[in-house]
């Protein structure tokens, strides 16, 4: 990102023997990983492999039923209730508040992130995504393209370390699809970025693909 | 807590453009007194049961209201959002102030129709009608606030509301009759001590417990 705000700072996750089931049914066992440099690493396998599973897991929101995940920033490990100021985060099933404005999502965003609100980065965001002329819109009027444009801005505004994309071009057109594969090329440079997909052209990106079909074994 | 005083802000612009919470609480506390006058008609009732009334009001509003502030983040889908903008202890609180304040501003409306439809609804220390007021309230919005987070995740969230405040309120809706006939009696704050040290109490155990376990209600 080109608005004087990116930085490269030494960033870590590390996975060992993550293993997680819902009741009986086992969703993935085993993975052991480490994410350390800036990248696109890709996250593939079928529907209800459990792609979102482990990005909510990446994320804290989701506890693994063994086994440990760390994030690290430079020596230091990162408490995970505090995780979320280090990741940027889209997803079709994250829901932006539809009585607000757009730039009205951003600001609260901004504001329960502890982060003053910079209408500047803001519009820089918007300009990128293209959605400059209705940010003062309110989200319900947007078009679900629009809006998985808007989940983009929330996710990049406060310069996370790590960027999480579950699904990252569904709903998208044409246009937007390339807007977003721009970014993510551009972000990589200096960021771990995840891309959780099954389009193949999502997973082209990427430079390591975890594939859960393989962690499924008892 | 910039990040409660955040969700605060973001709650109250919400509930003012989609007055979700305001017409179902209003519209309660209309219908139900409204319901007490009518079957009373010209009935003369005492002033403890009057107290009672006042209460059982409150504890029904609060029923039918306080869920909201869990269940339609869980309903939208924006719990997920929450989830990923700030740490759970800022959530609880910013929940726990906005329904601080529906609580106050409800019973407040509630303790005024009383006041001006019920004659007998009289006190003669107001000032220990007005402590049990406050601490009472706080206690209300404490256990309403994890409960509503408890049951925004189940399935039949209607149902099991009432159900699980019940017992969790009912030492508090006691003390606070008890301390309303204190009042109306005309008891000194000293004289009832002990239903306020209860009543503080509740409130301490309330909100202690509450942050101690929302992180373990609040995520999966």
């Amino acid at each position: 990102m080109t608005d004087g705000t990116s930085r490269i700072r030494e960033y870590k996750i590390e996975i060992n023997n993550l293993t997680k089931n819902f009741g009986r049914r086992l969703i993935f066992k085993g993975i052991d990983r480490v994410y350390d440099r800036p990248g696109i690493y890709g996250i593939s396998g079928p529907n209800g492999s459990g792609k979102s599973t482990i990005v909510k897991i990446f994320c804290g929101i989701l506890s693994p039923n063994s086994g440990t995940i760390t994030h690290h920033s430079g020596a230091s490990k990162i408490e995970s209730n505090v995780w979320y100021r280090h990741i940027g985060f889209v997803s079709p099933y994250l829901v932006l508040y539809d009585e607000f404005t757009a730039e009205e999502n951003i600001a609260f965003f901004s504001a329960i992130r502890e982060i003053n609100f910079d209408a500047g980065r803001s519009d820089f965001l918007f300009e990128k995504f293209g959605i400059i002329d209705r940010k003062n819109d309110l989200v319900k009027t947007y078009s679900s393209g629009m809006k998985q444009r808007l989940k983009f801005i929330g996710a990049l505004y406060h310069n996370p370390d790590v960027l999480i994309f579950d699904e990252p071009t569904s709903n998208l057109d044409i246009a937007g699809k390339e807007t977003v594969y721009n970014v993510i090329k551009e972000l990589s440079k200096e960021k771990i970025v995840f891309l959780a997909s099954n389009d193949r052209e999502d997973i082209d990106l990427c430079s390591e693909v975890l594939d859960l079909n393989l962690y499924k074994s008892k | 807590m910039k990040s409660a005083l955040a969700l605060l802000k973001k709650d109250f612009s919400s509930e003012i453009r989609t007055r979700y919470a305001i017409n179902s609480l209003g519209m309660f506390i209309v219908v139900t007194v409204s319901v007490i006058l009518f079957s009373i008609g010209n009935e003369k009732i005492n002033e403890y049961l009057t107290g009672g009334l006042f209460w059982v009001v409150v504890f029904f509003t609060s029923m039918s209201g306080l869920s909201r502030a869990f269940v339609s983040e869980e309903e939208r889908g924006t719990a997920l959002t929450l989830q990923l903008l700030a740490k759970p202890e800022s959530i609880y609180s910013g929940k726990f102030l906005f329904n601080v304040a529906l609580v106050f501003s409800m019973n407040l409306i509630i303790a005024v129709l009383f006041s001006l439809l019920f004659e007998m609804f009289l006190f003669k220390n107001l000032l220990l009608f007005v402590f049990a007021f406050i601490v009472g309230n706080v206690g209300v919005a404490a256990s309403s606030t994890i409960i509503a987070a408890i049951i925004a995740k189940a399935g039949s969230k209607g149902t099991l509301y009432p159900v699980l405040a019940f017992p969790i309120l009912l030492p508090l809706i006691l003390t606070l009759i008890e301390l309303t006939k204190q009042a109306m009696d005309g008891n000194t704050v000293s004289d009832s001590s002990v239903e306020l040290a209860v009543l503080f109490c509740y409130d301490v155990i309330m909100i202690s417990a509450a942050y101690l376990l929302f992180d373990f209600i609040w995520k999966d």
